[in-house]
């Protein structure tokens, strides 16, 4: 117990001692020349914050899309099946045999097997009703055959060996099935990627005219650091310094909302993985998780934000400055 | 210092404001600058701290033809120029110490290298109990003399004054007057714009005198 009341005066003591710091750094710290609070400032600030949080959660998406296609393409190519058309005179259970012998002695596949009679059953049982006697139609058989992911076998030699034993063997690798996929999720990312190109122009846009405005808010103190020997660059970093701050608090809230989000969402579908609602989105993402690229990909996007802030500022009050005239930058 | 060569300003295709404008300011000299208002007088002052360029004659100043000067050049020829402006122009976010030394740390220098100095001249012109005040606290004399402090802070080659006495009451004007005559002493140039004889009848200095656009001169 003492123990406990000893351990938290310590951490009261150093935390007022870190307050105390930061409070006597504010202090010593000149004030800003571009005043730091106004009205403009706290809707820039808003504006940012919803801009990167859209942003984020683009790039949310874009990772969950890619990493699930990702996962989509490797459980499929962990399997792949043969067809074995039945024609007139084939003998199918030595074809089946045949194609299984096959594929067994091919390096690279650790497993094949039939989809037997009753499975076969099963799986045409919604089309042609239970009772079905598979020796009576001319049914296609399949051969499932497990690929080991790390050393695959060459698909087309395998094809081509199948058809050699069997010449009613079709080999589906699924690669159709799969460049689909991979198509669709690509088109997604190059989507999401034009989304946040344009989420970030728009950004850079809004803090043109947030300068713009800033200048000419403060256009009596563009005015009298001229007079006093100001040059162009000095006069840009102080803008810039400003945007930075007001950027860099928008961006970190903005991210944090993201944040927060996709941690509920992980949440959300972890603790409803067996109800209907949820299914329909493990269907599609599998757990709705967005992994440690989607967290980097958010920091990394805070950085850019707060980065491309300060340089559209301060690119803007050198335009601005040069577009006054070099003798009257007072009045006219 | 400052040379200007039949110069001549106009407004738009308004009639000329200033005609036919030579005169010198030369190296540590002091005069007054003097007219009724309308006179041009601020025209002309603007023309002199590099704010408005002639529309005809030249003008060189520190050595160089305004002409000829690029956006670039100005910051440095500005710093060398001190100017009081009769609306004072002080930042009132910043506090009157700050004020005084914007001009120091525009040059980038570091606080540490100028803060005796700001102190030193706040106290001088008599502001010490206000060094921490926002300007909007201050009284009319009292910005008057962060203003002209601000402006002296960085020991101009020339010191230009709009009305710098407008606004104090006649001890301090002549503590003002002491204080840009001891400067002068030292070796910067002075200009003060004014319309109060009781100031310039306190010394014996040369007047500019502006009058329908023309200047006369009495040394």
């Amino acid at each position: 117990m003492t123990d406990l009341t000893h351990s938290g005066d310590r951490i009261l003591r150093a935390l007022r001692f870190a307050v105390e710091a930061v409070a006597r750094r504010r202090r010593e710290r000149p004030t800003p020349i571009v005043p730091s609070h106004n009205v403009a400032g706290r809707a820039l600030v808003t504006t940012i914050a919803i801009m990167t949080f859209l942003a984020s959660l683009t790039v949310g998406a874009v990772t969950l899309v890619s990493e699930t296609a990702a996962q989509w393409q490797n459980d499929i190519s962990r399997e792949i099946t043969v067809q074995i058309i039945p024609r007139e005179g084939l003998d199918m259970e030595a074809a089946l045999g045949a194609v299984e012998q096959v594929a067994r002695e091919t390096p690279g596949v650790t497993g094949a097997a039939r989809l037997d009679d009753a499975a076969t059953s099963r799986l045409l049982e919604p089309w042609l009703g239970e009772g079905l006697q598979l020796s009576e139609l001319p049914v296609p058989r399949l051969v499932v055959i497990a690929i080991d992911t790390s050393e695959p076998p060459n698909f087309e030699a395998l094809g081509q060996r199948l058809t050699e034993a069997v010449p009613q063997a079709e080999l589906d690798d699924h690669r159709a099935w799969v460049s689909r996929l991979v198509a669709m999720a690509n088109a997604m990312i190059i989507t999401g990627i034009g989304v946040l190109v344009l989420v970030l122009l728009a950004t850079a846009l809004t803090v043109v005219f947030a300068t713009r405005g800033a200048m000419a808010g403060n256009r009596q103190i563009v005015e009298v650091l001229h007079f006093v020997g100001a040059r162009s660059e000095f006069i840009a970093a102080e803008f810039q310094r400003h945007f930075f701050r007001l950027a860099l608090i928008g961006a970190l809230f903005g991210g944090f909302g993201a944040f927060v989000l996709f941690w509920m969402m992980g949440l959300w579908t972890e603790s409803n993985q067996a109800r209907p609602e949820a299914d329909q989105i493990s269907a599609l993402f599998g757990s709705f998780s967005i992994g440690w690229t989607g967290y980097a990909g958010t920091v990394a996007l805070v950085a850019l934000v707060a980065g491309l802030t300060a340089l559209t500022s301060r690119m803007t009050v050198l335009r601005q400055l040069a577009s006054i005239d070099m003798l009257s930058p007072v009045e006219n | 210092m400052i040379k200007f060569d039949n110069v001549g300003l106009r407004y738009d295709a308004g009639r000329e404001i200033l005609s036919d404008l030579s005169f010198e300011i030369r190296k540590q000299s002091f005069q007054f600058l003097t007219g009724p208002s309308g006179a041009g007088k601020s025209s002309l002052l603007r023309m002199l701290f590099l704010a408005l360029k002639p529309t005809r004659g030249t003008i060189s100043v520190l050595g160089r033809d305004v002409a000829s000067l690029s956006r670039r050049d100005l910051p440095s020829i500005r710093r060398r120029i001190g100017i009081v402006f009769q609306d004072f122009r002080l930042l009132d976010h910043l506090t009157t110490y700050e004020n005084v030394a914007l001009p120091l740390r525009v040059r980038g220098r570091s606080e540490a290298s100028y803060r005796q100095d700001v102190v030193d001249l706040i106290e001088w012109v008599g502001l010490g109990s206000r060094m921490h005040a926002s300007p909007v606290t201050l009284s009319g004399g009292e910005k008057q003399r962060a203003a002209i402090a601000r402006a002296l802070i960085d020991q101009p080659d020339i010191l230009l004054a709009d009305e710098p006495t407008g606004n104090v009451d006649p001890p301090m004007a002549r503590r003002l007057l002491r204080l840009f005559l001891e400067l002068n002493r030292t070796g910067t140039a002075v200009v003060i714009a004014t319309h109060d004889f009781t100031l310039m009848d306190q010394i014996a200095a040369r007047r500019l005198i502006l009058n329908e656009s023309r200047l006369e001169i009495h040394d």
